[in-house]
């Protein structure tokens, strides 16, 4: 029993869209899983429903062998954290007290801290970059900060399993790069399962284990990256003019988006 | 670091024991103040029981002004705490049961139970329960999906419940010549006259199991301010706490708006400057909510009370000339 989750049979719909459609896969414990996938293919709703926010409509996901609707939202929790797409920028509290509030699953009604609370969270700061910051408002954070802050917190969760959905989409190169190391690094250190959409094919091929292609719903195609990111099932998926190679740092595809001007010219000779 | 600042069970406790002190000073004052005013020291000596049980002061201050002060401190504490919900699982600062239209909802059930001739407790309260609910299903309906998240939904959507409340308040009041509805324009106005001590007894058996709810419920509404997605992936129930939230929210509302009518703006004005004396914690502002707020309406009965050189005017009048002011500095600075 290796698999940190296991779909089987999975659809979703909303009203008479849909927007999942009978998928199977398994993710293995201690993989770096990215999934990537045009707009509208259904990546943030897969997210959704691996987190238990969405209750699988058909199908079911087996978070450690175990199906998800069978945890409680705290036993959940501590198996499961979640960093969605839409950050809560403007919480009131500081940056330790967001970090602490990962703390939850573990604590009573009331989230009295305990000293290991305490001790977590500032391990989960240092893990992050963050100790420095750990008086300072959500508000006085750059981007990339506030994008670190919710990852400590769901550090903090102590979780098998790290859900992002798009944690690098609006930053800027250097912070992209920081977080994607970030998350190689738990992957590594604390062997967690780290799960990721993303848009960027580019990061998907330097960082992830196996990617999942989606296309409508469905699974176009999932495995090792220069499987995955081949020029026939990218082009096939996104629609539109890609060159793939082999990047100068070696051992990854490298894609490059080809501007309309250059497939005008090609057109016209 | 996060060590430097105090646990949250200290905090909780000093927070307490600073309103608690503020609210026992402001119920004194409360209670000595009024037309017939025999001094501190002759009041304190009537709380104390060693004054002549056959007096004039002993029965003012026993049967008129104690219950009095009391009522309000369960109102203001009842109405801070609702703003203070609501704005913690609308996500919107500007949330009130005024402003939401929920305590008109109220009062339609409350102006409907009279009418019918209900007694006071529990039949009257009953219906206003009813009519509170039926207004928060109308308007989750009509904010639903993600406008809920957007300020100016959710105000037109109050503004038009309460214009639609007033119609019908009005509509019901029309039908009848009744002389119990002589006293309706104080009523609609916040009226704390009325009370007497067995009144505020039964009001308070019936609120603090409410406030109890609320402040168990504290630190999950701390987690809903990442939004419910988030606060479910925590650990939230947030079906479960949603509706005990909101169930117990308007249940103690309209419980207050059937004993004593319509009293706005408390819910947005104590939770407000409590967050900026307190900080956002819910663990914190949830007591300081029910002790702060309940200073802060016997304070404003106190002055409606006092202001006018005859007579008294409703404790809303003040608690609207405060509140509907900082209500538009709010969203103007929302607006940002």
């Amino acid at each position: 029993m290796n698999s940190a989750v296991k779909i089987a049979d999975l659809s979703h719909s909303f009203g008479k869209h849909h927007v999942l459609r009978q998928l199977a896969f398994s993710i293995e414990k201690g993989e770096f899983f990215i999934v990537i996938g045009p707009n509208g293919s259904g990546k943030t709703t897969l997210m959704k429903l691996m987190a238990g926010i969405l209750k699988p409509q058909t199908g079911h996901v087996k978070i450690l062998g175990i199906p998800n609707r069978e945890y409680t939202p705290k036993t959940l929790a501590r198996a499961v954290a979640f960093v969605p797409q839409r950050l809560p920028v403007d919480l009131p509290f500081t940056v330790g007290e967001a970090v602490l509030l990962g703390r939850a699953p573990y604590q009573g009604a009331l989230g009295i801290e305990r000293e290991r609370d305490l001790e977590i969270a500032r391990q989960a700061m240092a893990f992050t970059g963050l100790s420095h910051l750990s008086g300072a408002t959500l508000a006085q954070l750059s981007g990339g900060e506030q994008q670190r802050v919710f990852i400590a917190r769901a550090i903090c969760q102590e979780p098998d399993i790290m859900l992002l959905d798009e944690p690098t989409a609006a930053l800027d190169l250097a912070h992209q790069i920081k977080v994607m190391d970030l998350m190689e690094k738990l992957k590594v250190e604390k062997g967690i399962t780290v799960i990721m959409v993303s848009h960027d094919v580019n990061l998907a091929a330097m960082y992830s284990d196996r990617v999942l292609l989606l296309k409508d719903g469905e699974i176009a195609c999932i495995g090792l990256p220069p499987e995955v990111l081949s020029f026939e099932k990218l082009e096939q998926t996104y629609g539109c003019k890609l060159l793939v190679d082999e990047s100068p740092l070696g051992g990854f595809p490298r894609v490059t988006l080809v501007p309309g001007r250059y497939m005008d010219s090609e057109n016209g000779s | 670091m996060i060590t430097k600042t105090p646990r949250i069970v200290t905090r909780l406790v000093w927070t307490s024991c600073l309103l608690l002190v503020v609210l026992f000073a402001v119920l004194f004052l409360g209670v000595s103040a009024g037309s017939s005013s025999g001094g501190m020291f002759s009041v304190l000596q009537v709380i104390l029981g060693q004054s002549d049980p056959d007096s004039t002061m002993h029965a003012i201050i026993w049967q008129i002004r104690l219950p009095r002060v009391l009522l309000a401190t369960l109102v203001g504490a009842t109405l801070s705490l609702g703003g203070l919900v609501f704005q913690a699982l609308l996500r919107n600062l500007l949330a009130e049961p005024y402003i939401l239209g929920i305590s008109g909802g109220s009062a339609i059930g409350a102006i409907a139970g009279i009418l019918l001739g209900l007694s006071h407790f529990p039949g009257v309260s009953l219906t206003a329960f009813i009519g509170s609910i039926a207004t928060l299903v109308l308007i989750l309906v009509m904010t639903s999906g993600q406008s809920v998240l957007k300020k100016e939904s959710l105000l037109l959507s109050g503004v038009m419940v309460n214009a639609f409340c007033s119609s019908v308040i009005m509509f019901l009041v029309s039908l009848t010549q009744d002389a119990k509805l002589h006293n309706i324009i104080f009523w609609l106005m916040g009226d704390l006259s009325t009370a007497d001590i067995r009144q505020v007894g039964i009001l308070a058996g019936m609120l603090l199991p409410c406030f109890v709810l609320i402040f168990w419920h504290s630190h999950a509404m701390n987690l809903l301010l990442m939004g419910k997605e988030m606060a479910q992936a925590t650990g939230i129930n947030i079906k479960a706490v949603t509706l005990t939230l909101l169930v117990a929210s308007s249940l103690m509302v309209s419980v207050t708006v059937s004993y004593c009518g319509l009293i706005g703006f408390v819910g947005l004005v104590t939770p407000h400057l409590l967050r900026l004396i307190f900080g956002p914690d819910h663990r914190l502002l949830v007591p300081a909510c029910i002790l702060g707020g309940g200073s802060y309406l016997v304070i404003c009965d106190l002055l409606a009370r006092t202001l006018p050189e005859q007579g008294e005017m409703p404790a809303g009048v003040i608690t609207a000339l405060i509140g509907a002011p900082l209500f538009i500095i709010l969203l103007k600075r929302s607006g940002r």
